[in-house]
């Protein structure tokens, strides 16, 4: 376990380190920025149903930059570490490998988690300043942060397979790229089929990340998505683990 | 200190080593030649856990590298081909990350760290970023990289490659010093650096072992013939007849310069003809300048044991 935090913290200084991480920090504030001013904008319209949270993480501009980050996030991870061939020294000193997946699946969890926190501090603010009901309390708050963390956990497990698929990490954005916004659009089958089978509707109930964030926002829990993501997490890791390994002894 | 049995590993198709099987003993200083392609990095790498064989065994230090991998690797220090270092990391904080990683802590990490940083002069360039420094320093810093956690096994692949001939006396004299601790298992294509450095070499080509012995021994057991340098001033006497009825002179061949005849003389292995050279000479008054043996060297060896059939 101690080297698991070894490699833990190699991983976010990694993170922190290149200037990348200040450019999707930057776009990825504008892109909040924006969704906020629409939801605080909401309300000068009149009485709303809607709370600012709700506004918040039901808007155009969320998805954007929930979506498009991913790739940008992962691409790196194992892709460079093969290309640099740093993966030699990696794996020949004392690791294992469920280490070094694992502690490259956790920080990018954790630089994809400090992304939103500015987005919490709006709220708080907004809720201290302004009109603290527009802002809901307890799980109105809470709850689509929880779901953030599981769908966060799902697509970043899908850019570590991603990006241990291939030493190109343009190539690994892409691969995340099209396996995250093929999941998404995954949801809409039930918008595209006119009077979907029970079986459809079950399938999407589980990976509806629109849906999912809607009754999450509203502050109602699903359980569902509390069991399918870190599952489907779990599965795609495991996934990764051996394309690691697999690729590594076939150099 | 490195025991290998049968190891063998095939490639899609292709066998890139073959059946191999030897021994490194505590603080030997081992060289590991071949041509290119011969199976050197692919053997380096299963000893260093990174791949696995296809059959066979191989332990480090009394560890099995397939079963208790994890201390084998704790016992082993390695310097992969071409030195892949973290572009985005500074050298002394390149050097804490591997040293605890591989099992440093605290005030024994400081000692360490500082003690390599001492061994491979690298003091100065603590604070700079690694993709910042040239190939010498680079090298230093895997050098120094792969033994921080003093390490009693390590296994360096092509350590000198790159260097200018500064540096690479530099490496030379520091794997030299290394090797009173540590065992040393090194690949290399400088053979006069073999030669200087290590105490066994071993010479596989095609993944086998052709060879395996100290420098000294295999260049005396050369098969190839040696050759006699005589400059003489024969006056009216064309020495090549005379040279080559000698007993046991296989060809000559001779060339002037300034009055002096140049004439090299290839004579059958593990003889030497300079005294009945010299005989000759005396006999028939011939005024001699040089006369002397080429010595056979480790390249002779190489090429001899690796040369593609001809």
């Amino acid at each position: 376990m101690r080297r698991f935090f070894i490699l833990l913290r190699r991983e976010l200084a990694s993170f922190y380190y290149s200037p990348i991480a200040y450019a999707v920090l930057f776009f990825f504030l504008i892109l909040n920025g924006l969704s906020f001013w629409f939801a605080v904008a909401l309300l000068s319209r009149g009485p709303s149903e809607m709370t600012v949270v709700q506004a918040f993480f039901n808007s155009f501009f969320f998805w954007i930059a929930y979506l498009l980050v991913f790739p940008v996030i992962t691409m790196r991870l194992f892709a460079e570490e093969f290309k640099l061939g740093t993966i030699e020294t990696l794996m020949t000193a004392p690791v294992r490998d469920w280490e070094v997946v694992g502690s490259k699946f956790v920080a990018a969890l954790i630089f994809y988690l400090s992304l939103w926190l500015p987005s919490l501090l709006y709220f708080l603010i907004f809720g201290w300043l302004g009109n603290r009901e527009a802002v809901g309390f307890g799980a109105q708050l809470w709850a689509p942060y929880l779901l953030l963390l599981l769908m966060g956990m799902f697509n970043i497990s899908l850019g570590c397979l991603g990006s241990a698929l291939t030493s190109n990490q343009i190539i690994a954005a892409m691969i995340t790229l099209m396996l995250t916004i093929s999941l998404f659009f995954l949801t809409l089958i039930n918008y595209v089929i006119n009077s979907p089978s029970p079986l459809v509707k079950g399938i999407s109930a589980y990976v509806a990340q629109l849906d999912h964030m809607d009754s999450f926002s509203k502050g109602i829990l699903d359980s569902r998505p509390l069991v399918f993501y870190p599952s489907a997490t779990a599965f795609v890791l495991a996934l990764t683990y051996y394309i690691f390994q697999y690729r590594r002894w076939k150099t | 200190m490195i025991e290998v049995e049968k190891l063998t590993k095939k490639y899609a198709g292709i066998t890139a080593i073959d059946n191999l099987s030897f021994q490194v003993g505590k603080g030997e200083i081992v060289g590991f030649l071949g041509p290119n392609g011969a199976g050197k990095t692919t053997t380096m790498r299963i000893l260093s856990s990174y791949l696995p064989a296809t059959s066979g065994r191989a332990s480090i230090a009394g560890y099995d590298i397939f079963q208790d991998s994890l201390k084998a690797r704790a016992h082993l220090g390695y310097l992969p081909e071409n030195v892949p270092l973290y572009t985005d990391m500074r050298v002394g904080e390149y050097l804490r990350f591997r040293g605890s990683l591989k099992g440093l802590s605290g005030k024994k990490l400081k000692i360490r760290v500082g003690a390599v940083n001492e061994l491979c002069d690298l003091k100065l360039v603590q604070s700079k970023l690694i993709g910042n420094l040239s190939k010498g320093f680079k090298q230093r810093v895997g050098l120094a990289e792969a033994m921080v956690h003093e390490p009693d096994l390590l296994i360096l692949d092509e350590p000198t490659i790159g260097l200018d001939p500064n540096q690479i006396r530099q490496v030379r004299e520091l794997i030299k010093s290394l090797g009173q601790q540590h065992t040393i298992l090194l690949s290399t294509h400088l053979l006069s650096e073999v030669e200087v450095t290590c105490s066994r070499v071993i010479i596989i080509n095609r993944g086998r072992i052709e060879a395996s012995d100290t420098p000294e021994n295999l260049v005396r057991q050369l098969r190839t013939s040696g050759v006699v340098r005589l400059e003489v001033k024969t006056g009216e006497d064309n020495p090549i007849p005379w040279l080559g009825n000698l007993p046991g002179v296989k060809e000559v061949h001779e060339f002037e310069e300034d009055g002096w005849r140049n004439c090299a003389i290839r004579i059958e292995a593990n003889t030497d003809l300079r005294e009945e050279i010299y005989r000759l000479a005396v006999e028939r008054n011939w005024t001699v300048r040089e006369l002397t043996r080429d010595r056979a060297t480790l390249e002779d060896v190489f090429v001899e044991l690796t040369q593609t059939d001809t």
